[in-house]
């Protein structure tokens, strides 16, 4: 057809500016617990957990400024197939993590530690945390 | 609740040759613009992947030096561009609906706020560059950064202020884009151009990439300023 | 030809209007157009430039390796030549060619539109193109880059000295000419079809240049942005690539080839994409398997996603990836297969024509197939170890890029150079120059197989220690200067079409499908009026096609006939 959306209808509904502002104000508060989380003290030595907060609170705002503020939640199937795809599509570049998560499965021969401090290790140093630093 | 926004099918004028008719071309522009959307996505897609490698890699340097980043001007960062994006999809509102000044006034807010972003931006560059923490081969770590801090190498530190100053470089950068891009529409609504006055596709698409602007800066600001440890 | 569609013998219920080509003669006209016929003429004319200059750089290189010493040129001298052939032809000729030309010619007439969505943009998208096409240029004419066309980091980011900041963004500013046409024609196919084209009746020349376009918009910005971070690599030192301060080039490697390879299927899926459409208008038969050759493209844009990590098995990535990649590879071979299968089945029991793209498409078959199979000799781990960075690799890839691509763009070029310019091509010269290239693509590339088997590394300027190479080396040469005469004889007959060529009609070839329904060339806006697509697509009935063939056939060979009778009666 010459468009899929003749049918669907352009009707682009005006929203009430309540609906703006109920946004507006979720958006806020959610930004307040993020700092919130952020500064507990007793939360900050779970930096996985922290970080999914942290991370599920952002996902949590801009799926809200993408549905209302941009208006996918009142537009056609295509544009929301192109959001989805947008944002699922970045996911596939973290393909690139099978390489680094696994570079430290395997033993390299000859691999000495003289190297180490200035070149990306290939062991993980994430489980070492803060002890290397001292 | 919601009421229908009063176009018709008047508007055959502001339709381009191409275009069967204003449904067409109103959803073309939109669908474009997500689609160029998506391409920004990606663009910064790579940089906000090598943020995550370089995080897992160099966590506890990375929590150390980011303790010297100032999260209260973050957060007022945030906040600023949280109300700009609230004021662009208000000034939409009132495009639909036609009304001139109420899309003027809400993009005067909107302009005002990514100045105001800019600013506070500009006293955090200007804070670091005047310590030595900038770009390049001057780079200087340890004298005034918080002690916590000093504890890290110094090529760690520019790893990470790297990435801080691409990120929010480019951030930044795209926000005087959409300076750039507002205020040619401002000046469109002023002088009454028929093309933004009578179709509101326009200011929607602007206000889809201020959004998108804004949606960035929401992942920003916690991976930066409020890593945990 | 006698299969012409009903619409276009009504008579004209409106008054005829200059073609595009007529529609304003001033070079502004030109430069400021809209149109995107004109637009794919300005892209025909530059990218045909830029694949001189790269040609020119190719000629340089065969030239050196004639002698095991290299006495043509320095060793830097060289770097930069086969720096600059890679760059130029990569990133200023394959990757835009056919969507820029032929899709921009092609794609809103084909589905019934009047223009792509967004005409201003694709002119952008030109200026775009030239001005990285110029910084490109200029970087060349300061010193050049000698990189190679990978910019491996840490080399490109730290120790090379020669122009690799400015080519590279050149290359950036490119890589936008190319979002801006994909992004024209996903919305263009989305939105601009004309009643009646649905999905299923799209041609699948349209289906390989949709999934082109989702790869370009979802690809090229990670690769521009990576080599904005080299250039900034290079101004400042920010480490990001950088081993010194704890950064990975391998990453470099990464995002460099999650752009560049599926910047392959960019490359070939258009050409694809011509090749079905010659297939079934030169055998008058649909496309075999129509639903399996549309849904391989897009299978090939989504696995061509998770198959970069083959260009770097011996990078030091991780061995467990490798195999992941490995897999994920021999994977995708399987759309390309389906994609030949069904072009074969195609031609079988097919009314065959020989004309000249169809010679050009079978060269094309043949050559991919040499080139794709070759593929899975480095997709697989262990051989790869061997192989890579031979001249086995460079061998397999120009098989893909150059059999592949160039012939298809080839094959498509001739196959609607009547409806571009209104005139017809000597068929006979056609034949004789897709010939004279087949052979000699093959001369020059069958021996660089034979070549990285035997262990010659790609890049080296000499080879003084395996003087023994040069045999295989000058073979390569001869059938290269074979190539290039291959590739000058159509600029001349083509040009010579311009003026002197017979005039083509609607519908020269007796093919199917909306653009042989309009005016060749086509008016500015394609159609009179909006057309209504009724019929299936590759609306061919083979039956009756085959009964026109044989007429054709017997008329033919009694001409023959009589011919050899009054010849045998002279002697």
């Amino acid at each position: 057809m010459a468009s899929d959306s003749t049918h669907l209808s352009h009707n682009h509904h005006v929203q009430p500016v309540g609906m703006y502002m109920k946004v507006f104000g979720a958006l806020v508060v959610l930004m307040v617990a993020t700092i919130a989380v952020a500064q507990v003290e007793a939360l900050k030595e779970y930096s996985l957990l922290n970080n999914f907060i942290a991370m599920g609170i952002a996902v949590t705002k801009a799926t809200l400024v993408v549905l209302f503020f941009m208006g996918v939640k009142f537009s056609s199937a295509l544009t929301k197939i192109f959001v989805l795809l947008g944002f699922s599509w970045f996911f596939m570049l973290f393909f690139m993590f099978c390489d680094y998560f696994t570079r430290s499965w395997e033993p390299v021969p000859g691999w000495t530690g003289t190297s180490q401090e200035t070149a990306m290790p290939r062991e993980n140093r994430w489980s070492e945390g803060f002890d290397r630093l001292k | 609740m919601a009421t229908e926004a009063a176009h018709g099918h008047d508007q055959q004028w502001l339709v381009h040759h191409q275009y069967e008719d204003y449904e067409q071309q109103s959803e073309s522009y939109i669908v474009g613009m997500w689609a160029f959307l998506v391409t920004e996505i990606m663009f910064f897609g790579a940089l906000f992947l090598a943020y995550v490698l370089y995080r897992w890699q160099y966590q506890p340097e990375f929590y150390l030096i980011h303790k010297d980043l100032d999260w209260v001007m973050g957060g007022i960062n945030t906040t600023v561009l949280l109300f700009s994006s609230l004021a662009v999809a208000l000034a939409v509102r009132c495009a639909m609906l036609q009304d001139r000044k109420g899309v003027l006034g809400w993009l005067t807010v909107t302009q005002l706020c990514a100045a105001g972003f800019l600013v506070i931006k500009y006293f955090e560059w200007s804070h670091k560059y005047h310590k030595g923490v900038w770009l390049g081969e001057g780079f200087k770590w340890g004298e005034g950064v918080t002690k916590y801090a000093q504890d890290v190498s110094a090529n760690t530190a520019q790893l990470f202020y790297s990435l801080y100053y691409c990120m929010t470089g480019l951030h930044g950068f795209h926000v005087v884009i959409g300076i750039i891009v507002i205020g040619i529409l401002m000046r469109m609504w002023f002088k009454n151009n028929p093309l933004v006055t009578k179709d509101y596709v326009p200011t929607e698409l602007v206000g889809l990439y201020w959004h998108f602007v804004d949606l960035v800066w929401i992942f920003l600001y916690p991976l930066f300023y409020l890593m945990p440890r | 030809m006698s299969a012409v569609d009903i619409r276009t013998e009504e008579a004209p219920r409106h008054a005829p209007q200059p073609s595009y080509l007529q529609n304003g003669h001033t070079i502004k006209s030109w430069l400021l157009t809209g149109d995107h016929k004109r637009i794919a003429i300005l892209y025909l004319i530059s990218t045909g430039f830029f694949f001189f200059l790269g040609s020119i750089a190719a000629g340089a290189i065969r030239w050196q390796l004639t002698s095991p010493r290299g006495e043509l040129m320095t060793l830097e001298v060289y770097n930069k030549m086969f720096s600059a052939h890679g760059v130029i032809m990569v990133f200023m000729f394959l990757v835009p060619t056919i969507p820029a030309v032929l899709g921009n010619f092609l794609v809103p007439i084909m589905i019934g539109a009047r223009d792509l969505a967004f005409p201003r943009l694709n002119l952008a998208s030109w200026y775009m193109y030239m001005v990285g096409g110029v910084l490109i240029l200029v970087a060349m004419a300061m010193g050049g880059v000698d990189t190679g066309w990978t910019f491996y980091t840490p080399y490109s980011s730290i120790y090379s000295s020669s122009q690799v900041s400015l080519t590279l963004v050149g290359a950036f500013i490119v890589g936008f000419s190319s979002i801006f046409t994909g992004l024209n024609f996903i919305v263009t196919i989305h939105k601009m079809r004309a009643p009646g084209m649905t999905w299923d009746r799209l041609p699948l020349y349209i289906w390989s240049h949709y999934a082109t376009s989702i790869i370009i918009i979802l690809a090229t910005p990670v690769v521009a942005i990576t080599l904005l971070c080299v250039v900034l690599e290079r101004a400042f030192r920010i480490g990001i690539f950088s081993p010194e301060l704890g950064g990975d080039p391998v990453l470099f490697q990464h995002l460099f080839w999650f752009y560049s390879h599926p910047a392959v299927y960019i490359m070939v899926l258009p050409g694809m994409g011509i090749i079905s459409e010659l297939m079934s208008a030169f055998s008058r038969k649909p496309v075999f398997g129509y639903k399996f050759i549309a849904g391989s493209s897009l299978a090939i844009a989504a696995i061509g996603f998770l198959v970069w990590g083959h260009h770097m098995f011996v990078s030091s990535q991780s061995m467990y990836q490798g195999l992941v990649f490995s897999l994920l590879s021999f994977v995708v071979a399987v759309p390309s297969a389906i994609k030949v299968f069904n072009w074969t089945a195609t031609m079988w029991k097919g009314s065959v024509r020989l004309q000249t793209p169809m010679i050009y498409a079978l060269c094309f078959m043949g050559l991919f197939v040499v080139g794709g199979l070759t593929g899975l000799y480095l997709s697989t781990l262990a051989t790869d170890v061997h192989l890579t960075a031979t001249y086995f690799v460079v061998a397999h890839f120009h098989y893909v890029m150059v059999g592949g691509t160039i012939l298809a763009y080839l094959g498509g070029l001739h196959f609607w150079w009547p409806k571009m310019t209104g005139r017809m091509y000597p068929d006979s010269w056609g034949k004789l120059s897709a010939i004279i290239i087949f052979v000699g693509f093959n001369l020059t590339f069958f021996p660089q197989f034979i070549l990285g088997f035997l262990g010659m590394p790609r890049r080296y300027a000499t080879y003084a220690l395996a003087p023994q190479f040069q045999f295989y080396h000058i073979l390569s040469t001869a059938g290269a200067t074979v190539l290039g005469i291959g590739f000058l004889i159509p600029l001349f007959y083509l040009s010579w079409s311009l003026k002197h060529g017979p005039k083509a009609g609607k519908n020269p070839w007796g093919a199917k499908g909306l653009e042989w329904t309009v005016d060749s060339p086509p008016i500015t806006t394609n159609f009179y009026e909006t057309p209504i697509v009724d019929r299936p697509v590759y609306d061919y009935d083979p039956e009756e096609e085959e009964r026109q063939f044989q007429i054709e056939l017997d008329a033919e060979r009694e001409m023959r006939e009589k011919l050899a009778a009054t010849r045998g009666g002279q002697d």
